[in-house]
């Protein structure tokens, strides 16, 4: 292993810098550093083989419960057994190329945005973010093009978690922009009527949002007038992280100075050319982190929809774990590790998109 | 009174900031062509008066009229009004996350509706003109301060406008770089562009202007040729201003 330690001209190249020299550099430079050290490798010596073995060496990969409970490790069988039902939910096993097809559409969807350079990229991004859903709810619903109807009842699952996590995206960030927006506007219905959505939904919890949307809003809806029970939390989610976006964006919006509004005032430009053109692009890209925030944290709030009667990844383990011929302490906690696993990847995946996206806007304007 | 050739008439205009009485019983013409230079302490509202020309402010007693067309607050089309007023800033304000080029042609394709390939012929052409052809494809960050502003004449150009307005345009600039920007002013005024500036270079202000403006305290109080102003003016706060601003 070569280690180069060449930072500019400043310092002097740390030529033929052996091994020891290395574990003395960045391992033991003083006493401290090095009691530091030797107490994290004695923690990994403590804790390591124990999980090492658990999730891999001693854990069952195929087999039933009892193989599960003679056995010392994580009951990976009982994942392989529900793997269907994990990702899938309820779906007809015959249709799920249906649920198959809408991830890929989904992958194809965010493959575009690693597209470095694309003719008129923000219109095609803005397009197929537009179609996506539009594709998916024909895919996964189907009732046209001769597609078989597949009742939103029977959705669960990561599919699921997928539906609720990507239309909540999707929602929340034009409604934020747009509640934003009418917070900072001259006009006082509009801003009155903002500061009240964005208010209500951001001072109550959105258990609360989803309990209203599935329990309370049938009971005002007009006779006859039925509303599928997934669209109702779909709303709901997009509604409360709007609402949570709406802030992150204002601080935004905020952060611009006077003279580019200015600059495009006096250019001829009109509010929505100025806010699409000159203020919105350089107010997003200066709250990624804030934007990326609220997205993790409605990937994660999908699993309440639990509380409504929807299956998403979480509740499809839960309900797993707990059936009868599946009951032991091992299972469960296999369930539940698969699960946050799942979680984790999703939110990862966001968190290095993000940061790629962060350095590739920085790359366009060094200072 | 009424000249044909007046671009922008200002008669009795008046404008407060809350109780600030910002603007008193302003009356200006600027005929086509002209070249106007706005002097005066600061807080004496020469800025607000030229942004009151495009309504970046708006006044609440007088009149503004450029072209025969009287220009208020409310009027429906004041976009298009703008987009014959070129403007040029103290802090440059380009669009730090769009590219030089893409600076230049934005208004021009999205308002102007200029097709994108004249667009940005048109936007090399004008930045052949201040002087920095080969800085297009850079964004305004990587540039000198002199370089920026000469970008932001350049982009107020793109859009062919009648009159140009410049707001202190030397003022945030090191002293090295304030030449190339009153150069390409110059050159600018040479070719015939009305101008109203409000400057502090006396010497720009020697070489192009018509007339001079003095304001204090939200009013005109000398309006002369340079030459009268510099050498002989008629005020005492006039002479107080010059004595400050040339003595150094």
């Amino acid at each position: 292993m070569t280690v180069t330690i060449d930072r500019g001209s400043t310092t002097a190249p740390a030529s033929g810098l052996t091994v020891l020299g290395w574990i003395h550099r960045n391992l033991f430079p003083d006493w401290r550093q090095g009691l530091l050290t030797v107490a994290v490798i004695w923690a990994l010596w403590q804790t390591l083989p124990g999980l090492i073995g658990w999730l891999f060496l001693d854990a069952v990969w195929r087999g039933d419960r009892d193989d599960c409970v003679a056995a010392s490790g994580a009951c990976w069988a009982f994942v392989n057994a529900r793997w269907g039902q994990f990702i899938y939910g309820f779906y007809p096993p015959e249709l799920r190329w249906r649920v198959n097809l809408s991830m890929l559409a989904l992958v194809a969807t965010i493959a575009v945005l690693f597209i470095p350079r694309l003719p008129h990229k923000g219109w095609v991004i803005t397009g197929s973010f537009i179609a996506l859903p539009v594709v998916s709810f024909v895919l996964l619903h189907g009732g046209i093009l001769g597609l078989e109807v597949v009742q939103t009842d029977r959705w669960g699952g990561f599919m699921l978690t997928l539906v609720v996590a990507v239309a909540g995206m999707l929602g929340a960030l034009p409604i934020g922009i747009l509640m934003a927006l009418g917070r900072r506007s001259n006009m006082p219905a509009i801003r009155v009527f903002c500061v009240t959505f964005i208010e209500l939904f951001r001072a109550v919890p959105l258990i609360t949002v989803l309990f209203m949307a599935s329990v309370m809003l049938p009971l005002f809806m007009p006779q006859g007038f039925a509303m599928d029970k997934l669209l109702r939390a779909l709303i709901g989610v997009a509604l409360f992280n709007g609402a949570l976006m709406a802030e992150v964006v204002r601080g935004g919006l905020q952060s611009i100075p006077r003279g580019q509004f200015e600059a495009a005032t006096a250019s001829g430009m009109g509010y929505w050319k100025m806010m699409l053109f000159i203020i919105l692009p350089q107010a997003l890209r200066t709250v990624i982190p804030g934007l990326v925030n609220t997205y993790v944290a409605i990937i994660k709030d999908t699993t309440l929809v639990l509380i409504i009667g929807l299956f998403d990844l979480l509740g499809i383990v839960q309900a797993g774990v707990s059936s009868s011929d599946w009951l032991a302490p091992s299972v469960t906690i296999s369930g539940y590790v698969f699960a946050g696993f799942g979680f984790w990847l999703l939110c990862f995946g966001l968190s290095r998109y993000s940061m790629h996206l962060e350095d590739r806007l920085n790359a366009g304007r060094r200072r | 009174m009424a000249d044909r050739a007046d671009i922008i008439r200002i008669e009795g205009l008046n404008k407060w900031f809350g109780q600030f009485h910002v603007l008193r019983d302003i009356n200006l013409t600027v005929g086509a062509g002209e070249k106007i230079v706005i002097c005066g302490p600061s807080g004496s509202g020469k800025s607000t008066l030229i942004r009151c020309i495009n309504q970046l402010e708006t006044h609440q007693v007088g009149t503004i009229t450029i072209e025969g067309k009287e220009i208020h607050a409310e009027m429906k089309n004041i976009e298009a009004l703008r987009a014959q007023v070129g403007m040029v800033f103290q802090n440059f304000n380009l669009y730090p996350h769009l590219s030089v080029l893409d600076n230049l042609t934005l208004a021009q394709v999205w308002v102007h509706r200029v097709p994108r390939r004249e667009a940005e012929d048109r936007a090399r052409h004008y930045l052949e003109r201040v002087h920095i052809p080969d800085q297009a494809e850079k964004f305004p960050g990587q540039l000198s301060g002199g370089q920026q502003q000469r970008v932001a004449i350049a982009r107020a150009l793109c859009t062919k406008p009648q009159i140009m307005l410049f707001d202190e345009p030397t003022s945030a600039l090191d002293p090295e770089m304030i030449k190339e920007v009153l150069d390409v002013m110059i050159e600018l005024a040479e070719e015939g562009m009305t101008m109203v500036c409000v400057t502090h270079e006396m010497g720009f202000a020697r070489k192009v202007a018509n007339r001079v403006v003095f304001m204090d305290d939200g009013r005109i109080v000398e309006e002369a040729g340079p030459e009268e102003f510099f050498l002989d003016p008629q005020t005492d706060r006039g002479r107080m201003f010059l004595s400050q601003v040339l003595d150094h």
